[in-house]
């Protein structure tokens, strides 16, 4: 059986130091990869309003940053296929990062999800990013309308809302995994002069 | 007709169904795991309720936060005031929101578009 290591070794250290820098760089407040559940959510954004309060940021940006993070922390436990083979057809894993400049709060996430998936993901995200101001009001209003509640509890809203909420295009990205996956990402700013 | 009620919690908002004190609320967060069982018994009391309402029905949302899913339930609920009014009953709607919260003024005011029942938009500091 494998002692414990009783001193990490130096590679180990430089990466969590290198790690620590990177997220100074580039300004990262919280970044979390694994399964996000419910407790997660609520962990999350108790902890992003919590900070929000304390820099006393403009309440009407803490809303948005509150429902841009609801809705793609959700958005992650609802959509995100399984990375490896495994018996769950959604994990509901990935990444979530939250980073804040003078100018903007980002909010990233990333999943896997089936490459398969990939046309009707992309042909729905860039409908969203063509539409203007009333057309999403319209296709907002449509969608709870004739949508209808998932077994997982999405109603296909989400980016609509993130879309209408922030002011700002959807800016995502699709890196191949392996034949059959896929790691979608998205990354949503908040400018702080909302 | 028995009153249901919860209390609020971080994460799913105040339920108040009284028939006998005339009281109808919901009001805080929605953003519960779950959101079609969290809203099952509140379908199910107003539908229960339609079948013998008080003559003014004025149900209350005074929602701070509720998220896409929530949305879409709040719709299904106003769907019902609508199905009572048809039937020739008086249903008003008063949907509060904070005095700096132009996005659930804008949420009551679209939802006042897309059903036949009468809002009344009350704001709130």
């Amino acid at each position: 059986m494998a002692e414990p290591k009783q001193n990490p070794d130096k590679g180990f250290l430089e990466f969590v130091h290198d790690f620590y820098t990177s997220m100074k760089d580039n300004e990262i407040k919280l970044v979390y990869e694994g399964k996000v559940t419910h407790q997660i959510t609520k962990a999350f954004i108790a902890l992003a309003e919590a900070q929000m309060e304390k820099d006393e940021e403009a309440t009407k940006v803490q809303r948005v940053v509150f429902h841009v993070m609801v809705e793609c922390l959700q958005n992650i436990s609802r959509h995100a296929d399984e990375y490896e083979p495994g018996e769950a057809l959604y994990s509901g894993k990935g990444v979530f990062m939250v980073s804040n400049t003078k100018e903007a709060y980002c909010i990233t996430t990333g999943n896997a999800i089936y490459t398969k998936k990939i046309p009707e993901l992309e042909a729905t995200l860039k409908e969203i990013n063509g539409l203007g101001v009333d057309k999403l009001k319209e296709l907002y209003m449509k969608q709870m309308r004739e949508g209808s509640l998932s077994e997982k509890g999405g109603a296909g809203l989400g980016f609509i809302d993130i879309r209408r909420k922030t002011g700002q295009q959807l800016d995502y990205h699709f890196l191949p995994i392996s034949d059959k996956i896929s790691f979608f990402l998205l990354t949503t700013l908040i400018p702080r002069s909302l | 007709m028995e009153a249901l009620k919860k209390a609020g919690t971080e994460d799913s908002p105040e339920i108040i169904l009284d028939r006998e004190a005339n009281n109808m609320e919901l009001s805080g967060r929605s953003l519960p795991e779950d959101v079609i069982t969290f809203y099952e018994p509140v379908l199910s009391w107003i539908e229960e309720y339609s079948k013998n309402p008080l003559e003014n029905t004025v149900f209350n949302f005074k929602f701070s936060y509720f998220n896409t899913a929530s949305s879409k339930v709040i719709l299904d609920i106003l769907t019902l005031f609508e199905e009572m009014i048809e039937e020739g009953n008086h249903v008003l709607v008063r949907w509060h929101f904070a005095d700096d919260d132009e996005d659930m003024q804008e949420a009551g005011e679209e939802y006042s578009d897309m059903v036949d029942v009468p809002f009344e938009m009350v704001m709130y500091s």
